[in-house]
């Protein structure tokens, strides 16, 4: 079938199997391969994309549902510079392999949009969907903290 | 000021966190644009005799290029002929130690006639397509007549099911004896427990990855790898080709801890349906087949026993490992060999028994996890002296100030037959008590306990030491070229998967050579470019690899200092180098002075250029205690980790940020062991945690932020003095979460709870304790 997904504000249209995954969409089809699959059951977020603005589990999404909508990967997130989420994870040393990192780093980008002053339990509660293996969370929890923090006082 | 021991940010940062990472499944080369799709059919039976594959209606399947099964595998060299009769296998600890045991043992690439257990390998389906793949490995007919499944330790040691007939046994090793009980009966209190350290799954975010192209004679392999070199050096026994005729490069890896260390059966088999079919072939397996393809770790029962005075002094410790190695010994009796190394821990007890029988099971290989033999170690003596300290009536901080290793004793002869280098064990107990608090926490416990509160808090010790670059002797290279533009260059055998070590390396040197980091690159895991080099594992890259670095920016420097004296027609004692300006100058003559750039353009058609191979005359042990906090739900069972405090001391810190990093990770790891992760088979050896909705990783909501206290003990064994801190957290966390839970509820009469300690095992165990009155 047919699909066009605007993804980090361009047009991308392909034709492809009715079962295509949007994470697999947006790693063939639209060449954006920062976006990783970790796991097939939504468990880990480690494909974590936002779609409309609000973070979606690429993998448990088919591209056809993502036609005529719009997903923002972790590649459209800065305007030249690194945003303000992306800059925290590396002054706190939230990333390590980086496998999850791009994951992770846009459900903290919609954590903060729903939440733009959350406590350091309200960060743990809402990354519990966003699995990584390396940091023990400790700096991402800082870095997502700081991000907000950054936001309060700009 | 040195940068070393600064916070400085990572180089790799800013790649992975715009346009991602460059793994596997990433690469976008033109030699793998055509790539065809691996997909493995695995065994769904535990224990099988195949008696027939039908691939016929596979290969007719949509966009299948070629179905392969072991009949197909006529183009590679066989695999060396079993060992004679009563031969000896080779001894653990030695270089062979790591290496499977072959033999009667071997373990084949493709399921030939047997399968031994769920997700082996049985044939390789390449399709234009990913989604074609699954479908066509479904029509892959195997006919199975199934055999009873060996699976758990003692079916393992009794079972008349062999897994390899040939060898009559399914116990390829039984390694020591433990039987003198004259030390233990000298004391005034002995006590005995039986200890299982769970089968864990290592579960790297990215799993196991491996594309390969056979293009003019040569084999091009990337693979998600600790070891571009030893994944070569394996490749080359299994293909019977050269050294030049094999490049392995490790792109980035999403994580390995211990399970990708050099290439598996299934990266070498990918690599042979490249040449096999002359077509560039490409696989990354799923979750669901990472949790039963990849390696696990631990998976050790423990039968242990320990004695003393009613004064708290520990006379006698006995450790009697039995080590489920899987359905192959692929590490041999590596692992428990390095538990009974490093059995008594950081405690000076006279008298230390240990010995171990390897058991193959029809599950998962067991391979190195984060720890490899020492969390076992380290979980086992842990217990004990809990156990030891509850059965005398004293403090567990105090039963373990009297028997740790004095400073003076250093280097210390342990009873499990290491030598510890330096150590300050008993200022790191006291370190963490303070940190945390100690007196004011078994009052509030005490608090609670007289209260009766349904929350109950449990506070948990563990004082450790570990043993890093095991093979020190082994080495590390590195290669350092400056350029006549002032940059830099460092290619290094060691092997990055997260740790940062493209930061650390361009710390290293611009400290050296005052280059700065940002006109240094560094370069690893790429055979043609450093065709020498061991990589990573058992925590051994900044002492053997940055060393090396370090090594080879002094030659650099001392090279450079001859081409400045003779640019600057001076002698070359009056030359010095400020690494502040990274500039060479006459003594006190700032006016003088040559830049990098300048002195190696004038250091002719060589160059600037070293390369270094430095091998370590002995480990290093790092050393350390852990206290962790929980609250337990006497009604549910339900932990909750709130507080976790430690001392890792692994000697001067070069990078905090990046080694607080690792003693975060491994503080994760070590605690998820404890709480939550167990695989698990059934009784027919089907696995029940194959997905990651099954098998409990640890989450953001489950842990606690970390509290890490500072502590540096140099070792002797390296000018820099540094030991490896890359499985310290896991070392230590593990049995300080587990000892805090039991001593949430030891009032109730509990004394011991097997890991993880989930709410169902914690409520069962408060209940039992109950029933038989044991509570206070």
């Amino acid at each position: 079938m047919r699909v066009t997904v605007t993804v980090n504000g361009s047009q991308v249209d392909a034709e492809v199997p009715d079962r295509t995954l949007l994470v697999h969409f947006l790693r063939e089809q639209a060449g954006l391969t920062a976006t990783n699959v970790g796991c097939d059951t939504s468990s880990c977020g480690a494909c974590t994309v936002l779609l409309e603005g609000r973070s979606v589990k690429s993998c448990t999404l088919l591209a056809a549902q993502a036609d005529g909508r719009e997903v923002v990967t972790v590649e459209g997130l800065g305007d030249g510079e690194l945003h303000p989420v992306q800059r925290a994870f590396r002054a706190e040393h939230g990333l390590q392999c980086g496998f999850c990192t791009p994951g992770m780093v846009m459900a903290a980008v919609s954590l903060l949009d729903e939440n733009p002053a959350p406590t350091e339990e309200e960060v743990r509660t809402a990354l519990e969907g966003n699995l990584c293996r390396c940091t023990g969370y400790h700096n991402i929890v800082r870095a997502v903290l700081a991000a907000a923090g950054e936001r309060q006082t700009r | 000021m040195s940068i070393l021991g600064t916070r400085v940010v990572r180089t790799e940062d800013p790649r992975l966190l715009t346009v991602g990472g460059t793994y596997v499944d990433d690469l976008r080369v033109p030699e793998l644009a055509q790539a065809a799709r691996v997909t493995f059919v695995r065994s769904p039976l535990a224990h099988a005799l195949i008696t027939g594959i039908d691939v016929s209606a596979a290969k007719k399947a949509s966009g299948v290029v070629a179905v392969l099964t072991a009949a197909d595998i006529d183009d590679l060299p066989p695999p060396p002929p079993p060992p004679e009769e009563g031969a000896e296998p080779p001894p653990p600890g030695s270089e062979a130690a790591p290496l499977p045991l072959g033999g009667h043992w071997a373990e084949p690439l493709l399921a030939v006639d047997r399968v031994r257990f769920v997700g082996e390998p049985v044939a390789m389906v390449l399709t234009d397509e990913t989604y074609q793949g699954e479908d066509a490995a479904e029509l892959v007919s195997v006919d199975y007549e199934p055999l009873p499944a060996v699976v758990d330790f003692d079916s393992g040691l009794t079972s008349q099911s062999l897994l390899f007939p040939p060898a009559g046994s399914n116990v390829p090793l039984t390694i020591g004896a433990a039987d003198d009980d004259s030390a233990f009966d000298a004391c005034d209190a002995v006590v005995e427990q039986i200890i299982v350290n769970q089968r864990l799954a290592p579960v790297p975010m990215e799993g196991r990855a491996t594309a390969a192209v056979w293009a003019d004679g040569k084999l091009t392999v990337w693979v998600s790898t600790q070891n571009a070199q030893i994944s070569r050096f394996i490749l080359m026994g299994a293909f019977g080709l050269d050294m030049s005729a094999i490049r392995v490069v490790a792109p980035d890896v999403g994580g390995a801890f211990g399970a990708k260390i050099g290439a598996d059966r299934d990266a070498i088999l990918v690599a042979w349906a490249a040449r096999h079919t002359g077509r560039a072939v490409r696989w990354a397996e799923t979750r669901s087949e990472n949790l039963v393809g990849m390696t696990h770790g631990r998976a050790q029962r423990q039968h242990i026993k320990i004695g003393g005075m009613r004064d708290g002094r520990i006379l006698a410790y006995r450790n009697v490992v039995v080590q489920d190695t899987g359905a192959y010994p692929r590490m041999s009796g590596f692992l428990p060999f390095l538990t009974g190394l490093m059995a008594s821990g950081p405690y000076d007890i006279p008298t230390v028994q240990t010995a171990y029988q390897v058991v193959v099971t029809n599950t998962t290989p067991i391979s190195a996890y984060r720890g490899a033999g020492r969390p076992e170690a380290t979980a086992a003596i842990e217990r004990a002296v809990d156990l030891f300290a509850a059965e005398i009536g004293m403090d567990p901080g105090q039963v373990r100030r009297i028997n740790l290793v004095p400073p003076d004793k250093f280097p210390y002869s342990s009873g499990g037959g290491a030598v510890y280098d330096t150590g300050e064990y008993v200022a790191a107990l006291d370190k963490v008590l303070a940190g945390a608090g100690y007196d004011e926490l078994r009052a509030e416990q005490a608090r609670r306990r007289e209260r009766g509160d349904t929350v109950q808090l449990g506070i948990g010790l563990a004082s450790y030491v570990e043993i890093t670059a095991a093979d020190a002797a082994g080495g590390e290279t590195a290669r350092v070229v400056v350029h006549d533009d002032g940059s830099a260059t460092v290619y290094t055998g060691s092997s990055a998967h997260g740790q940062g070590h493209h930061t650390a390396w361009a710390m290293l040197l611009q400290d050296e050579l005052g280059i700065p980091m940002d006109d240094i690159t560094v370069i690893h895991g790429d055979t043609d470019l450093i065709p020498f080099g061991t990589g990573t594992y058992a925590s051994r890259s900044l002492q053997l690899g940055g060393t090396a670095v370090r090594n080879a920016a002094i030659d650099v420097k001392e090279q450079a200092r001859g081409v400045a004296a003779a640019m600057l027609e001076a002698s070359e004692a009056d030359l010095e180098l400020d690494t502040a300006r990274g500039a060479w100058q006459v003594r006190g003559d700032p006016a003088s002075s040559r830049t990098w750039a300048e002195v190696a353009a004038h250091a002719g058609p060589q160059g600037l250029a070293a390369d270094a191979n430095f091998t370590e005359g002995q480990p290093s042990f790092p050393f350390g205690t852990h206290l962790a906090v929980v609250e337990v739900d006497t009604e549910t069972g339900k932990v909750r980790l709130i507080r976790h405090v430690t001392v890792d001391d692994a000697g001067p810190v070069v990078s905090p940020l990046l080694a607080e990093g690792q003693r975060h990770g491994g503080i994760a790891q070590g605690a998820a062991q404890a709480l939550l992760e167990e695989v698990v088979y059934d009784a027919d050896g089907n696995p029940v945690t194959g997905t990651l909705v099954d098998y409990a990783i640890i989450t953001a909501a489950e842990l606690p932020s970390f509290e890490l206290l500072a502590s540096e003990t140099p070792t002797k064994a390296n000018p820099l003095g540094v030991k490896g801190i890359g499985e310290a957290g896991t070392i230590g966390a593990t049995p300080a979460v587990q000892n805090a839970v039991i001593d949430a509820v030891s009032h109730l009469g509990v004394r011991h709870i097997d890991m993880p300690a989930t709410p169902a095992r914690v409520w069962a165990a408060i209940n039992e304790a109950s029933a038989t009155g044991e509570g206070q």
